[in-house]
């Protein structure tokens, strides 16, 4: 059991750089440091989400890009109807997010294995072309946001920093709650379903109920990263519920690892940042960023995390 | 109007033939080894590619189509040796992230090789013409060559699967590797045979869709998932399944586009239901399939989930 | 080392990797250049910038200063090109952007490029908001407001005297903008008007339904590789002797894919490679001579950007005083390659557009070429709500 206490030291010194970020930006006078932290710390919102359900639910959504767009189109929409509270925003993305993912949810959860991957993807394909189609935001063009979410009706938000550290809050809150969820009788019950439905079904339990409620939970937290995305790039549009961009947060939380929530975080940090890097290096770095990808899945199974934990 | 309604029916099924001329190696790796491979619709691009440059070399457009076959099952025997082999124990989910890292790779190196800009290959006269149907509509011949191609197969494949000795074996590997290693078979050597020449259909889709379809590096990825959709609407592990998937797919989606308007509007004011119409036209594939999954978990003719 | 370690260590080389900000330095002037260099549509992109980069080499230093020009690539996507503009404007430090292709993408960069003080020059998305209410005194446009190409064609069509037009565009914003622009200008009947999927591959539902109303014409909106389905399509379906009039549907970038299956299609255009000025045959043989490829609208409006950018920087002394810099901008005080060039009051050009048509030239190589001027001195319908501050 010597795993839990490293993973607590590893989430620790994890979000400790985190929180330290804006400093060394700072002392290196770099200020666009932070706004691509912004954005790796949406994405790890999303990542860790995903993980929750495909770690530990045996779910593979390949259509969790629709719950970004939800969250950022609550944005777009309730500024536009003169709502600018970050929290409505987030309620709205919520409220949204919910509804989609219980109706797609009941029905994608009668099927299993790559049928439930490719129903997944319908229903955010779905998404996608219904947002396409919504010439009052713009269609496929999108929205330009004028202005950030306010923050207790202050726009402290158009800070950087300030955007930065309210990401920042969220991811840490939202960690330790996955933490929470998963260690709780809900989340073993989940586990479980994933391992033997047939037994937990026998001893009382419906898996169903159960992967359902964690499928909302996970989209409900995966609107938040929408939310936090539309305000760090100022800008909404379908583009955030392409499926590339669903095949993007699997490949975070694959790369980091499955089923240990921390993996999901770090996994979405060093696939952003090995993009950024790689296009830095060269034009053609998606060449370089699929052969890491071919390694890392051929040479280590448990992802990135599974790599360095196996060497400790 | 009967008239135009045939000529639909006729345009969605050649579709739908075209779609599982597209989706065949991908029913062959995907639906009985059970291989989740998103590279299929890249291998498909390379075979358009060849296909281009073998035509430019040769100056026919038969020829380079006769010299993608083997090029792309060599390509396929060295994926297979490189990459493939090692996961056919893993789960779907490392195939899926292996084979999406192949997908940028080989979409890069396309790049990189033949440049950004779409290519064409020149049809052979004989083939480029149209012939009158009915009135003054017209029914290109082209499209008759790949109907043709499309069909021919089909059928290769059912008799391959069900009517051979290797098709035995290779349902029988699929179900029970080790049982069947144990009796003798090089299980091994099947997988990589089947592989490659599931390669080799992509390259040939690829090759027969060059002369009506643009040939740029996105051209793999807009059909890849009009192929899985396709293979998992019929159901994983049939070939049957696959083709009536194509076809069901190729005729919700023809037709969708050209009578749904006219449907919507006897019920809905025209404005409404041009609206409509153009919100639904391209969720019509994905309604399908969610409408098909929810009724039936393991797709028209699947048996195994 | 531990995982955790491992982890810092991962962090701590990325900042540095990323490196101290260099400081903004008057000598140097500093252009970023963004376009989509990647994923299907990247073509366009590489033209746009080997258009720039052509008329960088032959000035040498642009506006009499050592020049730097930073390239980035926005994939598409508009939410990483957001990202990208902040970075060319926040890190680097750059005076002026040059991009993008698409209009989506323009919409995500204007904010933060505007924002930071830079000048942003689009040489080719030029949407309505940005013509029109959203206008903005930082922001220049070289290349047309997106509806003209297609108001030429539909003026085109009422010269003609058609009265039964089948419209076609894909179903999203520029193809719902693509057939209002072509309705300003037309004002006879429509046989038909559709929507196709965006990406779509088969045409044969829509080509049937041509063939079965045999309109006077067709006029189609279908940009990239869908314009090379279609166009193979339709020529293949036999329905060449229907008039095929078109805009960003045959041009230089997809002829080398559609070949003769374009040859006598028409399209609307601000500009064709054989448009008779001095400066457009200088870079039209230029720029086949360093690419080996014919140059689209793309290329050239790219080409001009860069030889603005130039003439206002001498005219205005320098980057120093960003307000003398737009000043001179606003007087477009260089030659392009189109002849008659101006700026509006919303920064959007005033110029000729024309009616082109698919040849194959001597070299055997395709080009649109111009038939006839259809507008003198044109201006865009939004450059009325545009009040400059």
């Amino acid at each position: 059991m010597r795993l839990i206490p490293t993973r607590a030291w590893a989430a620790t010194l994890l979000f400790a750089a985190f929180a330290a970020l804006p400093l060394i930006a700072a002392a290196l006078d770099d200020a666009y440091l932070v706004v691509i932290a912004t954005r790796i710390l949406a994405y790890a919102i999303a990542a860790l989400a995903l993980d929750l359900i495909l770690g530990y639910g045996g779910m593979v959504s390949f259509g969790h890009a629709a719950y970004l767009g939800i969250g950022a189109y609550s944005v777009a929409i309730l500024s536009r109807a003169g709502i600018t509270d970050l929290s409505l925003h987030i309620l709205g993305a919520i409220a949204g997010a919910a509804i989609f993912a219980v109706i797609t949810g009941a029905i994608s959860l009668r099927t299993k294995g790559i049928y439930f991957i490719m129903i997944t993807l319908a229903f955010a394909q779905m998404a996608y072309f219904f947002f396409v189609s919504l010439s009052a935001y713009g269609g496929d063009d999108g929205v330009t946001l004028s202005t950030r979410s306010t923050l207790f009706g202050q726009p402290v938000l158009e800070d950087d920093t300030a955007l930065y550290y309210t990401a920042f809050a969220i991811l840490l809150g939202l960690y330790l709650t996955a933490v929470a969820v998963t260690r709780s009788r809900f989340g073993r019950v989940l586990t479980g379903a994933r391992e033997n439905p047939v037994r937990m079904q026998a001893i009382g339990f419906s898996p169903f109920r159960y992967q359902l409620t964690a499928f909302v939970i996970s989209g409900c937290m995966t609107s938040i990263a929408g939310v936090m995305l539309a305000n760090q790039a100022s800008f909404v549009s379908p583009a955030y519920m392409d499926w590339h961009r669903s095949g993007e947060l699997v490949v975070m939380v694959v790369f980091g690892g499955i089923g240990n929530l921390l993996g999901a975080v770090a996994g979405a940090t060093i696939a952003l940042l090995l993009e950024e890097w790689l296009a830095v290096l060269t034009e053609h770095w998606p060449l370089l960023f699929g052969l890491i990808l071919v390694l890392v899945v051929l040479y280590s199974r448990d992802g990135l995390t599974g790599f360095f934990r196996r060497r400790l | 109007m009967t008239n135009l309604f045939l000529l639909q029916l006729l345009n969605g099924m050649q579709f739908g033939i075209l779609l599982f001329l597209i989706a065949a190696g991908l029913t062959l790796v995907f639906g009985i080894m059970d291989f989740v491979n998103l590279a299929h619709g890249v291998i498909y691009m390379v075979g358009a590619y060849l296909a281009v440059t073998f035509s430019q070399m040769t100056g026919s457009y038969g020829l380079g189509l006769l010299l993608t076959l083997p090029a792309t099952l060599v390509i396929g025997l060295v994926l297979e040796l490189l990459v493939f082999r090692k996961l056919y124990d893993r789960p779907h989910l490392d195939q899926v992230l292996a084979t999406f890292g192949l997908v940028m790779i080989i979409t890069e190196g396309v790049e990189i090789i033949w440049g950004a800009a779409p290519l064409s290959v020149q049809m052979p006269d004989l083939l480029s013409g149209s012939v009158p149907l009915i009135g003054p509509l017209r029914y290109p011949v082209f499209r008759l060559v790949v109907i043709a191609a499309g069909l021919a197969t089909a059928v290769a494949l059912w008799l391959i699967i069900t009517r051979t000795r290797i098709g035995m074996r290779l349902r029988a590997g699929a179900t029970n590797r080790a049982m069947v290693s144990a009796l003798g078979v090089d299980i091994k050597k099947l997988f990589t045979i089947i592989f490659a020449f599931g390669a080799m259909l992509a390259g040939f889709a690829g090759a027969m869709v060059a002369p009506i379809l643009t040939v740029d590096p996105g051209m793999g990825e807009s059909v890849l998932i009009l192929a899985f959709v396709v293979i998992v609407i019929g159901g994983i592990g049939s070939v049957k399944g696959a083709f009536a998937g194509a076809l069901l797919v190729g005729l919700v989606d023809t037709l969708g586009r050209s009578f749904g308007p006219i449907i919507l509007r006897s019920f809905l004011d025209p404005s409404a239901a041009g609206q409509a119409g153009r919100v639904l036209a391209p969720m019509l594939v994905y309604i399908l399939m969610a409408v098909i999954l929810a009724a039936r978990p393991a797709g028209l003719f699947g048996a195994r989930t | 080392m531990t995982y955790s370690g491992k982890m810092l260590a991962v962090l701590a080389a990325t900042t540095c990797l990323a490196g101290p900000a260099i400081a903004q330095d008057d000598e140097t002037l500093k252009i970023g250049l963004i376009f989509t260099l990647s994923g299907p549509a990247a073509v366009l992109g590489e033209m746009g910038r080997d258009g720039f980069q052509l008329a960088a080499e032959q000035i040498g230093e642009i506006g009499g200063m050592p020049t730097e020009i930073i390239v980035v690539d926005d994939e598409q996507k508009p939410d990483i090109a957001a990202n990208k503009a902040r970075e060319l404007v926040e890190r680097d430090q750059v005076d002026i952007v040059v991009g993008p292709i698409f209009s989506n993408i323009l919409g995500a960069i204007m904010k933060p490029v505007t924002d930071s003080g830079a000048i942003l020059i689009s040489p080719n998305a030029g949407t309505s908001n940005f013509a029109g209410a959203e206008c903005n005194r930082n922001f220049f446009v070289t290349s047309y407001q997106n509806d003209q190409m297609h108001e030429v064609m539909g003026a085109y069509a009422q010269e003609q005297g058609y009265s039964n037009v089948f419209l076609l565009a894909p179903n999203y914003q520029a193809g719902k903008d693509s057939l209002a622009g072509f309705k300003n200008s037309y004002k006879g009947g429509v046989a038909g008007e559709i929507f196709t999927q965006l990406g779509q591959l088969d045409y044969s539902a829509e080509l049937a339904q041509i063939a079965a109303m045999q309109p006077d014409a067709v006029f189609a909106f279908m940009p990239g590789g869908m314009g090379v389905n279609l166009v193979k399509q339709y020529r293949q379906a036999g329905l060449e002797t229907i008039p095929f009039l078109s805009a960003f549907t045959v041009d230089e970038s997809t002829l080398p894919a559609q070949q003769d299956a374009a040859v006598g299609f028409f399209a609307g255009s601000n500009w064709a490679p054989d448009l008779d000025t001095p400066e457009n045959k200088a870079f039209v043989d230029a720029y086949e001579a360093k690419y080996g490829k014919v140059p689209a609208t793309y290329a050239m409006q790219a080409y001009d950007a860069a030889h603005l950018i130039d003439a206002a920087i001498r005219e205005a002394g320098g980057t120093g005083d960003k307000d003398a810099l737009i000043a001179a901008m606003e007087g477009a005080p260089f030659t392009s390659v189109r002849g008659d060039f101006s700026f509006g009051p919303n920064h959007y050009p005033v110029q000729d557009f024309y009616l082109t048509e698919v040849v194959q030239r001597e070299d055997g190589k395709f080009a649109t070429s111009i038939v006839k001027k259809i507008f003198d001195d044109y201006a865009d319908n939004y450059v009325g709500a545009c009040e400059m501050n």
